[in-house]
C-alpha cells in the first residue's frame, strides 16, 4: 500500500499533501493539549512498533506481499490523534531512508494508511466495543473486526487513487503519464488481498495484542 | 517488570525476527507488494515506462533503499542481515523522532 514515486500525478499528490498537512497540524493542536508525559513511551512504542510490523511480508503463494500496519491497535490503546501521528512517523522514515513509499506521496500513504487506520479504526472500536469493560471479551473482538475494517477502506483509497491517473494524467499519445492500471485493475488486484489476508492478519495481530493488554494493563483500555 | 518495559523487549525481538519477513515471501516464490514496482517491472508489466513516472519515479534516492545497508552479503542470508540493521535503525529513528516531537509539546505545556 506504499504508494511509489511516480504513480500519482501533481494534481493527486498535491490534494493529498493539502488534506494530510492541515490534519497533522490539528493533531499536533490536540496533543499538545491532551499528552501527558506518561503517554509519551506509548506514543514511541506504537511508532516504533508500526515500523516494525510493516516489516514482516506476509506472502500471497506465487503472488505479491503485504503486510500489517497496526494504526487501529496504536488507536485503540493512545487514541487516533497520537496513532495517526505514530504511524506518520513510521511512514516518513520508511520513505525517506528506505525508499519504500515515495517523497511525493507521504500525504497519500500518511492519508491512506495512518489517517484512515486510526480515524477508522478507532471509530468502529468505540462503536463495537459500546460501552463493555475494559477486560470484557467484546473489546479485542471490536479490535479485530475495526482493525479488518479500518485495513480495507485504506485498501481501497490507495487503490483507487492509483486507479484514477489514467484517467486524469495521459500523455499527449494517449499513454497513461503515472500508474498505467485503471480503477477496474487497482480495485480487485488490491481489494482481494486485503479481504482475504493482510486484512486477517491485521484483526488477529489486534486481537491478540489487545488480550495481552487486558490481562497485564486494562486500565489503557478504560 | 513495567507492561512498558515488556512491550519494548517484545519490539526487540519482533525487529530481530523481522528477516521471516523476507525469507518466508521467498519461500513461498512472492515478490513485492502490488503497485509498488521499480521501472523495469513496470516495463515488463505493459512494456512501457508512462513518461510521468520516469521523471517522477526516480526523485528520491534513499540511502539504504529496499532495507539494504551497503556492504552485506550475498543472497537470502547478506538480506536477513540488512534486514535487522535496518529494521533496529528504522525503529530507532522513528522512536526518537516521535519521542522528542511528543515530550517538546507536554514539556512546552508543563505538564507531569
Amino acid at each position: 500500500m506504499h504508494i511509489p514515486d511516480g504513480y500519482l500525478g501533481p494534481a493527486t499528490y498535491g490534494t493529498m499533501y493539502a488534506v494530510m498537512v492541515p490534519l497533522w497540524a490539528a493533531a499536533s493542536w490536540k496533543l499538545d493539549k491532551a499528552l501527558k508525559v506518561k503517554q509519551v513511551p506509548y506514543l514511541a512504542l506504537g511508532a516504533a512498533f508500526s515500523f516494525v510490523i510493516m516489516m514482516f511480508n506476509i506472502p500471497v503463494i506465487g503472488g505479491t506481499t503485504g503486510h500489517a500496519v497496526g494504526a487501529t491497535l496504536i488507536a485503540v490503546l493512545i487514541g487516533p490523534w497520537a496513532a495517526m501521528i505514530a504511524v506518520s512517523a513510521a511512514l516518513i522514515i520508511q520513505a525517506l531512508l528506505f525508499g519504500d513509499g515515495g517523497i511525493t506521496a507521504i500525504g497519500a500513504n500518511c492519508f491512506n494508511i495512518a489517517a484512515v487506520g486510526s480515524f477508522v479504526g478507532y471509530g468502529l472500536y468505540r462503536l463495537f466495543a459500546a460501552v463493555s469493560a475494559p477486560t470484557a471479551r467484546r473489546r479485542w473482538i471490536a479490535g479485530a473486526v475495526a482493525a479488518y475494517v479500518s485495513l480495507n477502506i485504506s485498501a481501497l483509497f490507495t487503490a483507487v487513487q492509483l486507479g484514477i491517473q489514467p484517467m486524469i494524467a495521459k500523455a499527449p499519445d494517449g499513454r497513461p503519464l503515472y500508474a498505467p492500471f485503471p480503477l477496474e485493475i487497482t480495485i480487485p488486484a488490491i481489494a482481494m488481498e486485503h479481504l482475504f489476508l493482510f486484512g486477517l492478519v491485521e484483526a488477529v495481530m489486534t486481537a491478540l495484542v489487545i488480550r495481552y493488554i487486558q490481562r497485564n494493563e486494562p486500565e489503557l483500555l478504560g | 517488570m513495567t507492561t512498558t518495559k515488556k512491550l519494548w523487549i517484545g519490539l526487540v525481538i519482533l525487529a530481530l525476527l523481522s528477516p521471516l519477513g523476507l525469507i518466508i515471501p521467498a519461500l513461498f516464490g512472492a515478490g513485492g507488494a502490488w503497485g509498488e514496482w521499480g521501472l523495469e517491472e513496470i516495463k515488463k508489466l505493459i512494456g512501457y515506462v508512462p513518461q510521468g513516472m520516469e521523471k517522477q519515479g526516480e526523485l528520491w534516492k534513499a540511502p539504504l533503499p529496499d532495507y539494504t545497508v551497503p556492504g552485506q552479503g550475498k543472497g537470502l542470508f547478506g538480506e536477513s542481515v540488512g534486514y535487522v540493521l535496518t529494521a533496529v535503525l528504522g525503529a530507532a529513528l522513528t522512536t526518537g523522532f516521535v519521542y522528542f516531537f511528543a515530550r517538546m509539546l507536554a514539556r512546552k505545556s508543563g505538564r507531569k
